[in-house]
C-alpha cells in the first residue's frame, strides 16, 4: 500500500476563486484533490463544501467535478456524448441536452465539434472537452489535476490565459493542482504551497513570491540569494539586520513573513532586486563591489553570477537588457546595488 | 543488378524473409488441406473408386437430407449455448482478476490455466464421473436428500456436452476478456463516477462497451472450434448429443464416403463463417448505438 500522508492540514478555498496547490511531486497535492472529489477517504478530519459535510457522501454524489491529468476522454464516445455524459442522469430530454452541450462547446471554443470521435482530438482539444464535460455539471468546485502538464509550451501558456478567463466568466471555485511554479503564479488568486503533506504557506502569488515564509518556499518558487545575518531587535518598531559585509539595514515588520526574535537569521533577496551599477552616476540605497564570475545571456535578460568579497557564495543577479545597457564581461569588476525594502528576513536553517 | 542488391537489403525483403518460413508452413499445412477438402467435396465416391468429375450431388445431399440439417442445427444450438455460458461465466472471473486481483493477478491467471495440466480426454472422462448415474453429483444430492432418484438429464445428452465444453473452454474466454478489461484506463471509471454514475451505471456505460472487443474475441474463439468438436459429444453426448463433426467423421471413416464428409465440412465452415461475420457486424452496430 502506497503511503499517502497529509498532516495537520486545514485550509479554506474561497468561493469563486482559483486556488492552486503547488508542490513537488509526491507532496500530496493530488491526494488532497482526490479527497475533495471523494475518490479517497480521509482517515481523520472532514471536508465541507458549501456548508455540507462530505463525510460519507460518495464521489458520484458530490458537487465536485474533476479534470483529470490524462483528461480521461471516453474513447468510445464522440465529443458531444462525452460532454453530455453527466447530463444523461438528469433526464433533460434530447433538445435540452443538445442545447446545453452546444452552449458548453461554444464556451470552450469547440463549436461544431459535436460528432468528432474522441481519438481524432488533439491534446488541446481533449483538454477543452474535459473542461466542458465537467463544467456542464455546474459543479460548486472544479478540481483540476495538472491539466496543462501534457501540453507543449506555447499551447500551455495560451491555455493558462484561457482557463483563467473561463474561471472568471463562470465564477466557479477552481482548485488547481500543479508542480509548475510559474503556472501557479500566473493563474491563481491564491497559491497554497505544499511540502510533504503539509501546507507551508497559502497566500496571493505576489506575497508567496516576495514574502516566502521559509528558505524552502523561497527556492521552490524562483531563485533567491541567501545571506547569513543577525537580527537586532530594539522594541517593536526599531528592527535592524546586520548583513555582515553588506552593512546594517533597517527593516520593516512586513519584511519578516514570520515574526522572529533577535539572533542569527537568513536574509533573502531575489536576483531581480539586485542591480549592477554600470555607469558611474548610477546610484542605489546600498552598494558593494564585486567581480563578475559569469554572465548567462537569455536575450531579454542576462543572469550574472557575481562574487562579492566577504560572502560565502556568489550572488545571482538578473538584469533586463534595456536599451543602451551594456552586457558585462566575465572577470570585470562591478558595483552591486540594492534597496533595504527588497530584503526578506527568514528563519535561519 | 543494383536494384536486386537494393531489394535484398530493403525492409520489405527482410520482412518477407522473416515471414517466409511460417508462411510456407501454413500454406502447406493449412491452405493445401483446405483446398483438397474443398475439391474433394465436388467429387464422388463410387464404392472403392473416387470419381473425379465435377458434381454437386454431395452438396445437394448435405443440404437436403433432414438428418444432416438436424445435426447442423443441433451443433449450432450447442455451440451457441456453450459460447453464451462460457462468456457469462468467464466475464465475472476476468473482471475479478482485473479489478480485484491486486498484485496477485499473475497467480490468478496461473490458476486459471491449471485445468490444462491434464489432457482434454481426461477432463471429459472426469465429467462422466461427475455427471454419471452413480456419479459424484447424483451421490451427493442423494446423500443430502435433495433427490429420490438419480438425475438422468445431465449425462448422455446435449446438456452434458454443453457442461463439459463450457468447462473446457473457460480459460480461452477468460484471457481475452481479461486483456480487454486490463486495457481500460481506470481514470475513465473515475471520470464516470465523477460525472454522477454509480457502480452499475459506470459498468454498463464504460466498462462493458470498452471490454466488448474481448467479449467478441472470446465468443468467436469458442463458437468456431466447438462446432467442430467431436470428442466430447461422442464421449458424453449419448445419441441425442451428437454433433455435425461426428457425422463428418463417420463419413470419412466408417461410411467410406470422404466426398460427402468433405461437402459437409465445407458447408459447416461456410455457415460458421457467415454467422461469425453477422455477429461481428451486429456487435459493431450495437457498440455504435451504445455510444449515444
Amino acid at each position: 500500500m502506497e503511503k499517502k500522508f497529509l498532516r495537520d492540514l486545514s485550509l479554506d478555498f474561497p468561493r469563486g476563486e482559483l486556488t492552486s496547490l503547488l508542490g513537488p511531486s509526491g507532496c500530496g497535492k493530488t491526494t488532497l484533490l482526490r479527497l475533495i472529489a471523494g475518490f479517497e477517504q480521509p482517515t481523520k478530519g472532514n471536508i465541507t463544501i458549501d456548508g455540507f459535510q462530505m463525510d460519507g457522501v460518495e464521489a458520484n454524489e458530490r458537487p465536485t467535478n474533476m479534470v483529470f491529468q490524462s483528461y480521461a476522454i471516453f474513447p468510445h464516445l464522440n465529443v458531444e456524448e462525452n460532454v453530455g455524459y453527466g447530463l444523461k442522469r438528469l433526464n433533460l430530454g434530447k433538445d435540452e441536452t443538445a442545447r446545453r452541450v452546444d452552449e458548453m462547446l461554444n464556451l470552450v471554443d469547440l463549436d461544431n465539434y459535436n460528432k468528432r470521435p474522441a481519438h481524432a482530438l488533439s491534446g488541446g482539444q481533449r483538454q477543452r472537452v474535459a473542461l466542458a464535460r465537467s463544467l456542464i455539471m455546474k459543479p460548486k468546485v472544479l478540481l483540476l489535476d495538472e491539466p496543462l502538464s501534457s501540453l507543449d509550451k506555447n499551447l500551455r501558456e495560451q491555455m493558462q490565459v484561457e482557463l483563467r478567463h473561463l474561471q472568471r466568466s463562470v465564477g466557479i471555485t477552481f482548485i488547481f493542482v500543479t508542480h509548475d511554479q510559474e503556472e501557479a503564479l500566473t493563474m491563481s488568486d491564491r497559491t497554497a504551497v505544499m511540502f510533504e503533506g503539509q501546507i507551508v504557506q497559502i497566500a496571493t502569488p505576489q506575497e508567496i513570491y516576495s514574502r516566502p515564509k521559509s528558505k524552502r518556499v523561497a527556492s521552490f518558487i524562483g531563485v533567491m540569494n541567501f545571506i547569513e545575518g543577525q537580527l537586532l531587535k530594539d522594541g517593536d518598531q526599531n528592527t535592524t539586520v546586520d548583513a555582515g559585509i553588506l552593512g546594517n539595514v533597517k527593516v520593516n515588520p512586513d519584511q519578516m513573513p514570520i515574526p522572529l526574535n533577535s539572533g542569527p537569521v537568513t536574509i533573502g533577496i531575489r536576483p531581480e532586486m539586485l542591480t549592477l551599477l554600470i555607469e558611474d552616476q548610477d546610484r542605489t540605497e546600498f552598494e558593494i563591489g564585486g567581480v563578475i564570475l559569469e554572465g548567462a545571456y537569455f536575450g531579454d535578460m542576462t543572469n550574472y553570477t557575481v562574487q562579492v568579497k566577504g560572502l560565502k557564495s556568489p550572488l545571482t543577479i538578473s538584469m533586463r537588457n534595456t536599451a543602451g545597457r551594456r552586457v558585462l564581461e566575465d572577470g570585470e569588476s562591478a558595483r552591486v546595488g540594492w534597496g533595504a525594502d527588497s530584503l526578506v528576513i527568514l528563519n535561519k536553517s | 543488378m543494383d536494384r536486386v542488391k537494393n531489394w535484398f537489403s530493403s525492409d520489405s525483403s527482410r520482412g518477407l524473409t522473416l515471414i517466409g518460413l511460417p508462411f510456407g508452413f501454413s500454406l502447406l499445412l493449412l491452405a493445401a488441406p483446405m483446398l483438397l477438402i474443398f475439391f474433394l467435396g465436388f467429387w464422388t465416391q463410387d464404392y472403392l473408386v473416387l470419381d473425379r468429375s465435377f458434381s454437386l450431388d454431395n452438396y445437394i445431399e448435405a443440404w437436403t437430407e433432414p438428418m444432416y440439417r438436424d445435426l447442423m442445427l443441433r451443433s449450432l444450438g450447442i455451440s451457441a449455448a456453450v459460447t453464451l455460458a462460457t462468456v457469462m461465466l468467464a466475464y465475472p472471473m476476468a473482471y475479478f482478476i482485473s479489478f480485484h486481483g491486486g498484485n496477485r493477478k499473475a497467480l490468478w491467471l496461473f490458476l486459471v490455466t491449471i485445468p490444462f495440466w491434464t489432457s482434454y480426454l481426461l477432463r471429459v472422462f472426469l465429467w462422466k464421473v461427475i455427471l454419471g448415474y452413480n456419479g459424484v453429483l447424483n451421490s451427493a444430492l442423494d446423500w443430502l436428500g435433495v433427490i429420490e432418484e438419480p438425475l438422468t438429464f445431465i449425462l448422455y445428452n446435449a446438456n452434458a456436452v454443453i457442461i463439459t465444453l463450457t468447462h473446457a473452454w473457460a480459460p480461452f474466454a477468460i484471457l481475452p476478456i481479461y486483456v480487454a478489461l486490463e486495457k481500460i484506463d481506470r481514470s475513465y471509471l473515475e471520470a464516470a463516477t465523477d460525472l454522477g454514475d454509480g457502480p452499475l451505471k459506470s459498468f454498463l456505460r464504460i466498462t462493458l462497451p470498452l471490454s466488448m472487443t474481448g467479449v467478441v474475441g472470446a465468443a468467436l474463439i469458442i463458437f468456431i472450434p466447438t462446432i467442430g468438436d467431436y470428442v466430447t459429444p461422442k464421449l458424453v453426448g449419448g445419441k441425442d448429443g451428437l454433433m455435425i463433426a461426428n457425422m463428418i467423421q463417420v463419413q470419412f471413416m466408417k461410411a467410406n464416403n470422404a466426398p460427402l464428409g468433405a461437402s459437409l465440412a465445407v458447408s459447416a465452415m461456410g455457415i460458421v463463417s457467415i454467422i461469425s461475420l453477422v455477429f461481428l457486424a451486429l456487435n459493431r452496430r450495437w457498440l455504435r448505438k451504445r455510444g449515444s
